[in-house]
């Protein structure tokens, strides 16, 4: 099935990303931070499914380690890798945003130290899986747990702690003319992910088939 | 401690206290520059720090998508190379 959808939903991804640019463009500027404030609409559904990358990965890598089937951790590798993908454009965005909308690039406030904190976490998944030979998917699946812990703080800590980055009201609050643009956008990076998602997991499949096969011909 | 000494103390931290004043302090703004009049070099276009936004979010997608086509490619040719050795042999 998702064979089948893949082709459909890679079209729509393509519509939906080359659209945004114009949809964002026909957004109206935000009244204190003027043209600079069109970063967010790629920023925080980047970070947004980061966050929910890293959930997705740490409940797939408990069902990987609860049951010790294979596809659990296919998809968990393919989740932490996504994790690092958008965490990455998150991390670069937002002090591109915040070097003209607070005049600095980066501040050690408690959303984006933890949000940089989980980030590394998912590096480490992925130094892990890559270095840490054979049994390093039970470690790294531990390690996916405890980033994926980290997530609701990284999500709350605007609310929790003293921080100059904008609250987690912002959002549901938008106006609908900055609204739209942002659900377009998030739109087109969830499906992204979900079609990156697939095809990461069967990268790893298939890693598996190779080797199985390699296995069998030395015998 | 004695008197004599906390007064000593007391003048030392003033005098302390006095000259980190005159040194870091900043003088008071007298009054309010509009945006508009500010030198070129104080201001900080909004444009390139966007663009380049932008520009990383589209090369980072774009890398991505590429490093993932190259590496379903690899496997796939591998799985197929490993086939045929495995059929040759059988045979």
């Amino acid at each position: 099935m998702m064979r089948k959808l893949f082709t459909p939903v890679l079209v729509v991804v393509a519509i939906v990303f080359v659209t945004a640019p114009i949809v964002i463009a026909r957004a109206p500027f935000e009244s204190t931070m003027g043209l600079v404030q069109k970063i967010f609409y790629y920023h925080m559904p980047a970070a947004m499914l980061m966050l929910l990358s890293a959930i997705f990965c740490g409940l797939v890598s408990t069902a990987f380690l609860a049951t010790r089937r294979a596809a659990f951790d296919h998809l968990a590798v393919a989740a932490a890798e996504l994790t690092v993908l958008y965490g990455a454009i998150a991390m670069v965005t937002g002090p591109l945003w915040a070097r003209k909308a607070w005049g600095v690039w980066w501040v050690w406030d408690a959303r984006l130290t933890i949000s940089l904190l989980m980030w590394m976490i998912f590096v480490s998944y992925l130094l892990l899986r890559k270095y840490g030979g054979p049994g390093s998917e039970k470690l790294s699946a531990g390690l996916a747990v405890f980033g994926m812990a980290n997530a609701p703080f990284v999500y709350i800590s605007v609310n929790l702690w003293r921080t100059m980055h904008p609250k987690t009201s912002v959002v549901p609050s938008l106006p609908v003319d900055f609204a739209l643009p942002l659900w377009w956008a998030f739109v087109g990076f969830l499906l992204l992910y979900v079609v990156l998602l697939t095809a990461r997991a069967r990268l790893e499949t298939q890693r598996a088939l190779v080797d199985h096969l390699y296995l069998d011909f030395d015998e | 401690m004695s008197t004599k000494q906390m007064r000593w103390w007391l003048l030392f931290l003033v005098g302390l206290a006095g000259m980190n004043a005159a040194v870091f302090g900043q003088p008071g703004q007298s009054q309010f520059v509009p945006v508009n009049e500010l030198p070129a070099a104080e201001q900080l276009p909004a444009a390139p720090l966007l663009i380049a936004a932008y520009v990383f979010v589209w090369a980072a997608m774009l890398a991505y998508v590429w490093s993932l086509w190259r590496r379903l490619g690899k496997v796939e040719r591998d799985i197929s190379e490993l086939s045929q050795l495995m059929s040759k042999r059988r045979a």
